[in-house]
């Protein structure tokens, strides 16, 4: 038993399938419980009000907006090198729920930073590595679209992938040192003592979890809508044959 | 390798319309910005070492195409997928072809240039350093950039969408090194960083041209 074998689709389609209502329905429970507990029955902050609150969608979606840009590093890595099919179409799934994100973030951000810096935005560090991982998307996304061999696609966005990976880490730094930064440190970081106050920390880690889960149903989802389109435009080819 | 450069050189120069069009296109945009921006001489200066990176970076961008659409369309490349040159080291002389008969042009004539937008006397070196290093990471980010899109039928617009994120990094240290020359202020740091991207990218994106034009022509 290895995690190759769900690269067969039919496996890969049993097993999703079993996960996809349990990702669903859990990841809806614990956004209700993070969004209701975070809005409705956490203090405000004493300096920042109740804008505090967009917390509970911004760090959630900023998260995901760059580890599904991993998650698609790693997808195409697979393709690049074991040619698994599924592969290459979470890839393919995963960049429009990555472009989303990034726009959550972003938007929520300026909502946030117009009552509180006084600017729906600024050129800070942050911010311009956000809008250029924005590009990027668009970038991958394009390229899908353009190419009509489903092959040449995986072959080519993958090595996008991968390069624009490196230029991404590439413009985080550039842009770093181009502009001091008015965003404030990470909000959550596994190496130190204290991130948020609890009061707040406990339901943003339900949202968190709740945006995690989200994402992983989403990629269940629209993979099994690349595989089934795939099967389809398949069978009408053999219909032309035959 | 020097037949295949010497043969894209010609190409270049004799084919109507290459040569001398980027250049043509850099000045224009010199031109038009002070008819944008208005023509107090001190903002001019302020904001020149920005706009001559930037009108530098559009002309490399608007010849992009051409460095390997042709040879795609005349089988060219197939050939060159024949013989006994590795992909690389075809790729790598497009790029090099690219940048002499763009990027060096640009670079001799950016003082000039620069000269229209008032730049400081002490910003000139700095400027043409920064651009010197600098071009060559366009083009050969360009190519790897046109290498992708080299099968796409109209695939400018595409062709830009691709590139200009991947020339973040690259801007950002030649246009800041131009600044802070203009400025009087030290601007080895992002030079230095400029040159390490370019070699960077010149040591290690022609394998992925390379890989992504075998994809293309399979």
């Amino acid at each position: 038993m290895s995690l190759w074998e769900y690269a067969n689709p039919v496996k890969f389609m049993a097993l999703s399938g079993r996960i996809l209502p349990w990702t669903a329905w859990l990841s809806g429970i614990s956004l209700v419980i993070g969004l209701v507990w975070g809005f409705f029955y956490t203090p405000d902050d004493f300096r920042q009000g109740s804008t505090v609150k967009i917390i509970y969608l911004h760090v959630p979606s900023a998260l995901m907006a760059i580890n599904v840009w991993m998650m698609m590093l790693v997808t195409s890595l697979v393709w690049i090198i074991r040619r698994h099919h599924v592969s290459a179409l979470a890839a393919k799934a995963a960049a429009p729920i990555g472009v989303a994100m990034t726009l959550i973030a972003l938007v929520t951000g300026a909502i946030w930073g117009q009552p509180m810096w006084g600017t729906w935005w600024a050129w800070d560090p942050r911010l311009t590595s956000f809008l250029i991982l924005f590009l990027f998307y668009l970038g991958y996304i394009a390229l899908w679209a353009a190419i009509e061999d489903n092959d040449t696609a995986a072959d080519l966005t993958s090595i996008l992938c991968l390069v624009g990976s490196v230029f991404a880490i590439l413009s985080r730094y550039a842009v770093n040192f181009w502009n001091q930064g008015l965003h404030q440190g990470a909000s959550l970081s596994l190496d130190t003592e204290k991130n948020v106050a609890d009061v707040f920390y406990q339901p943003l880690l339900f949202c968190i979890a709740g945006f995690v889960l989200l994402f992983v149903a989403l990629v269940l989802l629209r993979t099994r809508t690349e595989i089934r389109a795939r099967r389809t435009s398949a069978l009408f080819a053999r219909e032309r044959m035959g | 390798m020097k037949a295949l450069l010497i043969r894209d050189l010609r190409l270049a120069i004799r084919a109507g319309g290459g040569f001398g069009l980027g250049l043509a296109f850099f000045l224009i945009v010199t031109v038009l910005v002070p008819f944008g921006v208005g023509p107090q001489s001190a903002l001019l200066s302020e904001i020149a070492p920005g706009i001559l990176w930037l009108g530098a970076l559009l002309a490399c961008l608007l010849s992009l195409d051409r460095i390997l659409a042709l040879d795609w369309e005349d089988g060219t490349l197939d050939l060159l997928a024949c013989a006994p040159l590795p992909m690389e080291a075809a790729v790598s002389i497009k790029a090099l072809a690219h940048w002499l008969t763009t990027g060096l042009p640009l670079v001799i004539a950016a003082p000039l240039f620069a000269l229209l937008l008032n730049l400081p006397s002490a910003g000139y070196v700095p400027l043409v350093l920064s651009l010197l290093l600098g071009t060559p990471a366009l083009s050969v980010i360009g190519t790897f950039g046109a290498a992708l899109t080299v099968g796409i039928k109209r695939g400018g617009l595409l062709l830009s969408l691709l590139v200009l994120p991947l020339y973040v990094p690259t801007l950002i240290y030649g246009a800041e090194a131009a600044r802070r020359g203009a400025q009087g202020v030290e601007a080895s740091t992002p030079l230095f960083m400029l040159a390490g991207i370019t070699f960077g990218v010149i040591a290690l994106l022609p394998f992925a041209s390379a890989a992504v034009l075998r994809v293309n022509i399979r």
